[in-house]
């Protein structure tokens, strides 16, 4: 049995310790967001956070996260109070088929946990993993800079969140 | 007594550091004329093909820069140097350099105003290039598109921040003079020794330095080290598990990718991707060249260290069935099973054998150098950063595990990745070497 | 509104609340088409896809608690179509858009409105929907005078009621009490003025965003019913190959799983847990042994290989003289790859076989074709199988996401009860998915003294664009490997005016002497089907480019040589708008390396203008190239969702220049060998344009031209004339690789 950290409760998950985060996410935990998008670190479509890194949970063992933070974008926020970067999204209409998006969202979230302020750039190499085929990719690039002033003028922002 | 012999000493000093400067004084060569349209199409594409073999671009390019003006950090033991900006700007680049000036910068080490240059520029070794090559890039380099970028100064700690020292470092360790064919040997191997111990500089990287951080002579290519990597010997010490054959030395520098190796990471990803494009003759040279001096020399020796690697690597291949099994208990109890389990989790997916997926499959990683070199470091640096081609090109992708798994994982990961994959002994610190690699990379981030 | 779990019955009265729905819904079309007969004069036609389902209770429905169910048979596939299709309803009707709520494809629910492609979306459903809104307005003032004595024009609709000048109002579920929308649609529909609309044409907010950005179960791969197994296929090493043998008792052992389905050359295996799925099938393929027989042509010389099979050649247009003449004469042939659909989810479907009825939720681009060829493959009759729609990740035509479906049927009737879920792996999608087809075009034309085109000569060769469902199971991709194989029926030309191989292989512009040929390849080396754009994309691009080719022998201006041959106003003013926007001027002189192209297009000829501008910078070193500003203007008829058509022309620009710039399918001679995001790159952050910017030309009142497949010609041959521009060099041939680039410009 594994006891993994997901958005702040404890689960207990009874699935072999080999088995990638985004399956049990998904299917023990019933969280959507992630989305299984190549299972070979290629895409980012996986996307959640742990220790405030972004990082692939198609390729992270369970085995590999016990006692560690995991978030998703169901911790960004709900449909009725979206946190700063889903409305950033939704503000900027960044979505096509959306199947990219919460990997998108969870990789915008850690950069701005670390750089409240990224320039285009920054955003840009700090993106780079996540692949669109929608070619969405201008409306997340203003997205993500709209999050960032979000973030900023919101209380609860950036410093906060990393402390969380 | 004692004063006067005290005297003669201070007075025979004074004379041997006079002859000393007299001796390292070049002046300034004056101003070239020469313009674009002057050079032959076909002497140009010569010297286009020099330069990638000798991949001028990447030391003299740096990150998201223009091709050629320089700013790139090369990392010594005594400090940074920046490529300098070889475009034909008047100003900032060579523009006003005459070939005259350009042969002494590449032979001598000197540049057109006389100052000594930095043997970062790695002048011992393109002073073995023949006076048609030297023109060839001459050509090349003033048919650029011109760049108007200062020069990063060196940022070398006191005194060797005085060009002099440069210049000590000449009369020690510069032996200069053309490149001389060894008879005995085929043309191809000829063309290849020369390309190597020239334009190619590979000793740079691939032969250790000493305390002057002058190649040593007596350990030609025994392994030495690039950005931070270790870059394996070429010699009879060669890590390889399977020695190198021509055939394999071929791939690996012309595609990138070796079926008993695997694939160029780290530095040499700019390198081959630059031989890509030099004439194939050329690569073929350099690889018949450097089959005969890597690995070991008796045939029956390679023949017995190859199949006993290729025996080892069937062995210790993972297959789905390992993988799958492992849960239900029937995998033989493991030492390192923590190691093992973030291995068959995170790694197992690609670095297994059998299945269908994925298609692309990287080498068995007991064939690989990393893995079997007697310092993590490359290895280490491989998990942490992954393995990305330039934007746009095809090439295998390895993701970024840094951040995915804790220094304490990975450390894990390593231990058992050489405990199952290397027959060498156990790597004695990797948390240590992890801990140094990260120092490196936050030093290299920091601007 | 997207609760895809739910049971269609119960949705409905959920949605709806009445009962009036269910009377059209379980009606069958063939029934329903009888009922309305009586009353549906033959000519003149119905507006949109009306006719598809001549009853305006097919498509509008009004519930007991005053929900509005609005009834598409088209698909969201991402491209916003939903948003849009609500202010379509919302405007006619007098309601809020939020108080709508709508049903997409569905076999039991919807009209069969075939394929949701080729922009045909707003055309067909758009018009539909809003000509049943306008007519099922008139009805409700028709019912409210006779309740409130009073005459139609006393009445207007407002908010979701009819409002009486006197003040009095009655609100529509207290006027539609039974069959009263149950009547037949008419021809003549009494629409607003297109000025006083107050919804469309207005930005509105998408209406699955929301959703998609917090996790909420949007997609077909979101779907966990009761009891559900997950299921993976294994694909045989190449083309054709046979299963041979497999030992499945073995695999059967394995921890989770509940069963190994085989048929014929087709396997796959259905597991409790998901990762158990995969690591089953891992093994499964680790111990199949196949007969691999495939042999594909040499890619090298993919394009000669091609030409030269036989072809079914028709001339598709013929103006005045073929021959050449003119002062100047220029020739040029241009290709391009096969490529990938390469949606980022890879496919999925969930089945059910229960009771001998099965439903499949699935992110078909045509459910109800999608039920013709399962119920073939599975002889079942049409009734037996329920098609639903749930949205997938972003198709771009057709991709495996039909196979995925017979996929899990197959399945799902080897596992009675077990809902069955199956998502292709990432190799799978990138190895056996329909390509968009290589393509070849040779042109050669004439200019005279003036600078005027004089004659036209251009040939186009291709495979078919369309290889999708649709009554026979041959092109399912699991019935060709059955024990008792189905064979794909023979593939056809997609006819004009759309096209396929030749969608948009006439010019639109005003060329005297004009001879266009359409080289209808029917053998197929590779698998092939619609990719967006279908022929255009390449024959824009050859178009396009030829126009700058020629335009530089005439020494004139791209834009205003563009503008001088054509007479179009419309295609003028999205032309002019793009020029104007960009800041295009005549004769502009860059520093070397830097460029600026241009280019324009109707799509189809018959749906959206649109032209754009491109400024690229070309690493001549290396021959990388750098998108910088990119400006469009776009005139879709009257504009619905201004955002939607922003967002859709955005996309297509940046995923054209990925096709553009990056991407060719590759293959040895017995396989694909592009098979993840390793081996077949495309666009990401760093590559992608430093801006794009869209201008609409809004037509109010102008019917609904389809948007989505607008941009992605354009884009390519704007590119390549911006880098021709910059180096001096002309590439022809796709996609624009750096290497090539390098190769063109010379050292
Ligand atoms: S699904 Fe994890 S990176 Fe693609
Ligand atoms: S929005 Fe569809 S893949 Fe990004």
């Amino acid at each position: 049995m594994t006891v993994l950290n997901v958005n702040g409760k404890q689960h207990e998950v009874h699935a072999d310790p080999r088995t990638p985060l985004l399956y049990v996410l998904r299917n023990d935990l019933a969280l959507n967001a992630a989305k299984f998008g190549c299972g070979l670190g290629q895409c980012g479509a996986c996307t959640v956070l742990v220790d405030h890194n972004p990082v692939f949970s198609c390729l992270t063992p369970i085995s590999a996260l016990e006692g560690r933070y995991i978030r998703t974008v169901e911790d960004l926020g709900t449909i009725d109070k979206p946190g700063p970067v889903q409305r950033a999204f939704i503000e900027e209409q960044a979505a096509q088929c959306g199947y990219c998006i919460p990997g998108m969202m969870m990789r915008a979230q850690a950069l701005l946990e670390k750089n409240a302020a990224p320039d285009d750039a920054q955003i840009r190499a700090a993106m780079a993993p996540n692949l669109c085929r929608c070619g969405t990719q201008m409306r997340i690039l203003r997205a993500v800079h709209r999050a960032a002033r979000l973030m900023t003028v919101e209380l609860q922002g950036p410093v906060k969140e990393a402390q969380k | 007594m004692l004063a006067r012999a005290l005297l003669g000493l201070v007075i025979a000093t004074v004379v041997a550091f006079g002859a000393f400067v007299a001796w390292q004084w070049r002046g300034e060569l004056p101003p070239a004329t020469a313009s674009a349209h002057s050079f032959d199409p076909g002497i140009v594409a010569k010297g286009a093909q020099l330069a990638a073999v000798g991949d001028c671009a990447v030391c003299h390019t740096r990150a998201g820069g223009k091709p050629y003006a320089g700013g790139f950090p090369v990392e010594t033991p005594f400090g940074v140097v920046y490529g300098t900006n070889i475009t034909p700007d008047r100003d900032t680049g060579i523009g006003a350099w005459s070939e005259e000036a350009f042969r002494r910068a590449m032979r001598e080490g000197v540049a057109r105003d006389g100052a000594h240059l930095y043997p970062a520029f790695p002048y011992d070794h393109f002073t073995r290039l023949t006076d048609g090559d030297i023109s060839a890039l001459y050509a090349f380099l003033m048919t650029r598109e011109q760049v108007s970028q200062p020069d990063r100064p060196p940022e070398l700690s006191f005194p060797l921040n005085w060009r002099i020292f440069a210049a000590a470092w000449q009369l020690l360790f510069l032996d200069k003079g053309a490149w001389r064919n060894d008879p005995a040997q085929s043309a191809q191997w000829n063309r290849g020794a020369y390309l190597v111990e020239g334009v190619g500089h590979c000793g740079a990287c691939h032969t250790p330095r000493n305390r002057l951080g002058a190649e040593a002579r007596d350990r030609r290519f025994a392994g030495g080290e690039g950005e931070g990597w270790s870059a394996p010997a070429l010699d009879a010490a060669s890590p390889a598990p399977v020695p190198w054959t021509a055939d394999q030395l071929y791939n690996y520098l012309r595609r990138g990718f070796a079926d008993q190796h695997g694939l160029a990471a780290g530095p040499m990803q700019p390198v081959v991707a630059d031989l890509a494009r030099a004439p194939e003759a050329d690569v073929r040279a350099i690889a018949t060249y450097v089959a005969t001096i890597i690995g070991p020399r008796d045939p029956a020796d390679r023949k017995r260290q190859t199949d006993a690697a290729l025996a080892f690597a069937q062995q210790r291949a993972v297959t789905v069935g390992d993988v799958t099994r492992a849960t239900t208990g029937a995998a033989p109890a493991d030492t390192h099973s923590a190691g093992k389990a973030l291995f068959d989790g995170a790694c197992a997916t690609c670095h297994r054998s059998g299945g269908g997926l994925p298609v692309s499959r990287p080498v068995p990683l007991a064939l690989s150098t990393p893995v079997n070199e007697s310092d993590p470091g490359n290895l280490l640096r491989i998990v942490l950063d992954g393995i990305h081609p330039a934007p746009g090109r095809r090439g295998p992708i390895m993701p970024a595990f840094s951040g995915m798994l804790t220094d304490q994982q990975i450390v894990a990961l390593a231990d058992y990745v050489r405990s199952r994959y290397s027959r060498g002994p156990a790597w004695p610190n990797v948390a240590a070497a992890l801990a140094g690699v990260r120092r490196a990379q936050t030093l290299r981030e920091a601007p | 509104m997207n609760a895809p779990l739910t049971t269609p019955t119960r949705r409905m009265f959920v949605a709806t609340g009445g009962a009036l729905v269910v009377s059209f819904a379980l009606a069958p079309h063939g029934a329903l088409a009888q009922a309305a007969k009586p009353n549906v004069p033959a000519q003149p036609k119905l507006p949109g896809s009306l006719g598809k389902a001549p009853v305006l209770d097919a498509w509008i429905g009004i519930g007991g608690n005053g929900g509005i169910t609005v009834f598409t048979g088209k698909a969201e596939l991402g491209q916003g179509i939903m948003t849009a299709l609500i202010q379509c309803a919302a405007e006619e009707l007098d309601v809020d858009p939020a108080a709508i709520a709508l049903v997409t494809a569905d076999t039991e629910r919807t009209a069969n409105e075939g394929y949701t492609a080729g922009s045909h979306s707003m055309q067909d459903s758009g018009t539909a929907i809003l000509n049943a809104a306008a007519q099922v307005r008139a009805i409700l003032i028709e019912l409210a005078a006779t309740r409130l004595n009073l005459t139609a024009n006393q009445l207007h609709a407002k908010g979701g009621a009819i409002v009486a000048d006197d003040g009095r109002s009655l609100a529509y579920k207290d006027l539609v009490l039974g069959q009263e929308l149950h009547r037949a649609a008419q021809p003549q529909s009494p629409l607003k003025d297109p000025k006083s609309y107050t919804v469309i044409g207005k930005p509105m907010r998408r209406v699955d965003i929301p959703g998609k950005v917090t996790g909420a179960p949007m997609y077909v791969q979101d779907l966990r019913p009761e009891g559900m197994l997950h299921a993976r296929v294994v694909r045989p090493p190449n083309y054709g190959a046979e299963l041979v043998s497999v030992d499945i008792a073995t695999v059967e052992k394995l921890p989770g799983v509940i069963k190994v389905v085989r048929d014929g050359s087709f396997i796959a295996v259905a597991a409790q847990g998901e990762f158990q799925a995969i690591e089953a099938m891992n093994m499964l393929a680790s111990i199949a042994q196949w007969r691999k027989v495939a042999s594909l042509p040499d890619e090298a010389t993919i394009h000669q290989f091609l030409t030269r099979l036989p072809a079914q050649d028709e001339v598709i247009a013929n103006k005045g003289s073929p021959a050449q003449q003119g002062t100047h004469v220029v020739n040029a042939a241009y290709t391009r790859p096969y490529l990938a659909h390469g949606s980022i989810g890879p496919s999925c479907a969930v089945a059910l076989y229960k009771a001998n009825k099965l439903t499949v939720w699935t992110h078909s681009q045509g459910v109800f074709p999608l039920r013709a060829s399962l119920a073939n493959m599975l002889q079942l009759r049409p009734e037996q199988v329920h098609c639903i729609h749930v949205e997938g990740s972003g198709c771009y035509g057709h991709n495996a996401a039909d196979d995925a479906a017979a996929d899990a049927a197959l399945i799902a009737r080897a596992i009675p009860g077990r809902p069955i879920r199956v998502q292709w792996m990432r190799e799978q999608e990138h190895g056996w998915e329909p390509f968009g087809p290589a393509m070849a075009s040779s042109v050669s034309g004439a200019i005279d003294g003036s600078g005027r085109i004089v004659s036209w000569n251009y040939a186009v060769w291709s495979n078919t664009h369309s290889t999708r469902p649709g009554g026979p199971a041959g092109n399912l991709l699991a019935a060709q490997y059955l024990a008792r194989p189905f064979q794909p029926p023979a593939p056809k030309e997609i006819p004009l005016p759309d096209g396929g191989g030749d969608r948009n292989a006439i010019p639109l512009y005003t060329i005297p002497n004009e001879h266009v040929v359409d080289h209808f390849i029917p053998q197929m080396p590779l698998r092939v089907s619609a990719l967006r754009g279908l022929g255009a994309y390449h024959n824009v691009f050859s178009v396009e480019s030829f126009m700058d080719e020629l335009a530089l022998a005439a020494k004139a201006d791209p834009v205003e040589f563009r503008l001088k041959h054509l007479d179009d106003p419309r295609a003028r003013d999205v032309i002019t708008k793009a020029a104007q926007e960009f800041g295009w001027k005549k004769g502009e002189t860059r520093p070397r390396g830097q460029g600026r192209g241009f280019a324009f297009a109707r799509y189809k000829n018959s749906a959206a203008y649109c032209a754009l501008a491109v400024d690229v910078t070309v690493e001549r070193e290396t021959g990388e190239v750098h998108l910088g500003r990119i400006v469009a203007a776009i005139d879709s008829g009257q504009a619905v969702n201004p955002d939607g058509i922003r967002n859709q022309i955005e996309g297509a620009i940046v995923q054209s220049a990925s096709w553009t710039l990056y991407e060719t399918v590759t293959f040895d001679r017995t396989d694909i060998t592009s098979r993840d995001w390793s081996s077949y790159p495309i666009l990401r952050f760093p590559q992608a344009p430093e801006s794009v910017t869209v201008h609409i030309i809004d037509r109010p009142g102008e019917p609904f031209l389809g948007t989505g497949e607008a941009g992605q010609g354009p884009t390519a041959a704007a590119i390549a004339n911006a880098i021709a521009d910059a180096t001096g060099a002309r590439l022809r041939d796709l996609p624009l690789t750096a290497d090539r680039i390098k190769q063109a410009i010379g050292v």
